[in-house]
């Protein structure tokens, strides 16, 4: 990886793995991808999950319509409410689900997230979505698989693979969200 | 946010955004193909109801059900407090059944306050005596919030003229209101004859005007509150006509609001006494919102209390 990322804020910790360019780079082969893989496209939604999968849904969504001239349909799918861990914490605030207005039903769903880890989210999106439609296949798009599953689940779509120790901490930075976009590795010892 | 919901005094501003946000998001879900979330599987909530309520009761078993929870409804009639079991003995059965929240409704001021030290749950206080009803003032606060901010998330109700007419004195709801919509930024003012009241009204964090007409063209929300007959003791007022005269919502009335102003009642109406048919059934009119979003907020209040582990701390 090259040594200067001049966009990545000083205040955050870490070793910058992706930079913009890269970021972009691979959205663009995972557009590319999508559309080989669902024959041009047709019937596809994308849906991401909150936070950071939202923004890369959108963008993904920018790039097919940019390379086939369609425009895709394009929402968010909040797992809070389903997921396996709620008694571990306390409650927190829900993510916002959206969903274009044909639906779910008889669709290619591509869920988008910005990290795969122990594949714990996923899980809880798929539940999610059969609690509002039939979709008629569901994919899944991430921008860094990083390992570590502990759920027999696999991304369809990975912008990069990153072998991680289950130390260290990955973190993927949007400029929608954070302002620079960059994906960062640090070890402080906690599980993401 | 507390482990219970006794006073809207309970609710930082913070809280409240924060149950009023997660609510907005709730609320998708009544216009889904299954209205259901499997989040409060396993969870019990206890119904306690000593008073008679019909959307109350109904809003917090759908609130409940909705979030998959095991429902245990109970009312005073036909159980054994009508045996003369005390509050205490009831809460101490309900505590060895399991039950992970109590939701009670009590014609005595204090009596939910008094459950949450016998009890290990969370206590939701659905109305006590005169005192507060904080989950009715959370869904007034969010119907105001989706009528003139469209439901925007983060938002307060800053600047936003309330104005609360009628039986304040017997009003669990206004003092809830009062509380929680100042602390949400809004400007409340109550309107109503001396006599209906309470000590120490000055204290509130809210104006208190006799006349009605005066504050009409100025309030971008009215609140009519219903006459407690049943509540009443003595004679406040000469006769429900005369009443009615100088405080009720008639049209000529609500034609002096501004174009955007909302009418609310937290019901049940007495139409003709303190609103007018006409009135509770125009566009300007948000009973049967109020209603729908009841279960909502009702939701997101079961959520944040029984969700996690803890309470949600705050971190906004």
């Amino acid at each position: 990886m090259c040594a200067t990322r001049p966009e990545v804020p000083a205040d955050r910790q870490g070793i910058a793995v992706l930079d913009a360019e890269e970021i972009r780079r691979a959205l663009t082969r995972i557009a590319h991808e999508i559309l080989e893989r669902t024959h041009g496209g047709a019937g596809i939604v994308l849906l991401g999950i909150p936070t950071r999968g939202v923004p890369l849904a959108r963008r993904l969504a920018a790039r097919i319509g940019d390379f086939e001239g369609l425009a895709v349909p394009c929402g968010s799918l909040d797992v809070t409410m389903h997921r396996d861990d709620l008694r571990l914490r306390p409650a927190r605030a829900l993510g916002r689900t959206e969903l274009p207005a044909q639906g779910v039903d008889g669709k290619t769903v591509v869920l988008v997230d910005d990290v795969l880890y122990s594949g714990r989210t996923v899980r809880a999106a798929l539940d999610a979505l059969t609690d509002l439609g039939r979709p008629r296949a569901v994919q899944l798009a991430v921008l860094v698989d990083r390992g570590h599953r502990e759920l027999p689940i696999r991304a369809d779509y990975v912008g990069k693979n990153l072998p991680t120790s289950q130390r260290e901490v990955v973190r993927v930075l949007l400029a929608e969200v954070d302002g620079a976009d960059a994906v960062l590795i640090g070890g402080d010892g906690r599980r993401r | 946010m507390k482990r219970h919901l006794i006073s809207a005094a309970d609710l930082s501003r913070a809280d409240a955004l924060l149950v009023l946000d997660t609510a907005e998001e709730l609320a998708g879900l009544a216009d889904r193909p299954i209205k259901k979330l499997p989040t409060l599987r396993g969870r019990t909530v206890v119904n306690l109801f000593f008073e008679d309520s019909t959307r109350t009761r109904i809003s917090f078993e759908a609130a409940a059900k909705r979030l998959s929870a095991d429902v245990i409804n109970f009312s005073a009639k036909g159980s054994s407090v009508a045996k003369g079991e005390s509050l205490k003995d009831t809460a101490l059965t309900l505590e060895a059944m399991g039950a992970d929240a109590v939701v009670i409704r009590h014609g005595a001021s204090g009596a939910a306050h008094r459950l949450a030290g016998w009890v290990r749950g969370s206590v939701v206080n659905a109305g006590d005596g005169t005192h507060e009803h904080p989950t009715q003032a959370l869904l007034d606060a969010f119907t105001i919030r989706r009528r003139l901010h469209g439901g925007t998330r983060g938002a307060g109700l800053d600047g936003v003229r309330v104005t609360i007419v009628g039986d304040v004195l017997h009003s669990r709801v206004a003092r809830s209101n009062v509380l929680l919509l100042s602390a949400l930024g809004a400007e409340v003012t109550l309107a109503a004859p001396p006599t209906l009241l309470p000590l120490a009204v000055e204290s509130w964090p809210c104006s208190v005007r006799y006349d009605l007409d005066g504050e009409l063209p100025k309030s971008d929300v009215v609140m009519m509150l219903r006459v407690q007959t049943e509540r009443m003791t003595a004679a406040y007022f000469p006769s429900v006509r005369e009443y009615s005269r100088r405080y009720g919502l008639d049209a000529a009335r609500m034609a002096r609001l501004p174009g955007h102003a909302i009418v609310m009642h937290p019901g049940p109406m007495n139409r003709g006494v303190e609103i007018a048919a006409e009135v509770a059934d125009s566009a300007r009119s948000t009973v049967v919102e109020q209603v729908a979003n009841g279960v909502t907020i009702r939701m997101a209040v079961l959520y944040l209390l029984l969700g996690g582990t803890g309470f949600p701390e705050v971190a906004r």
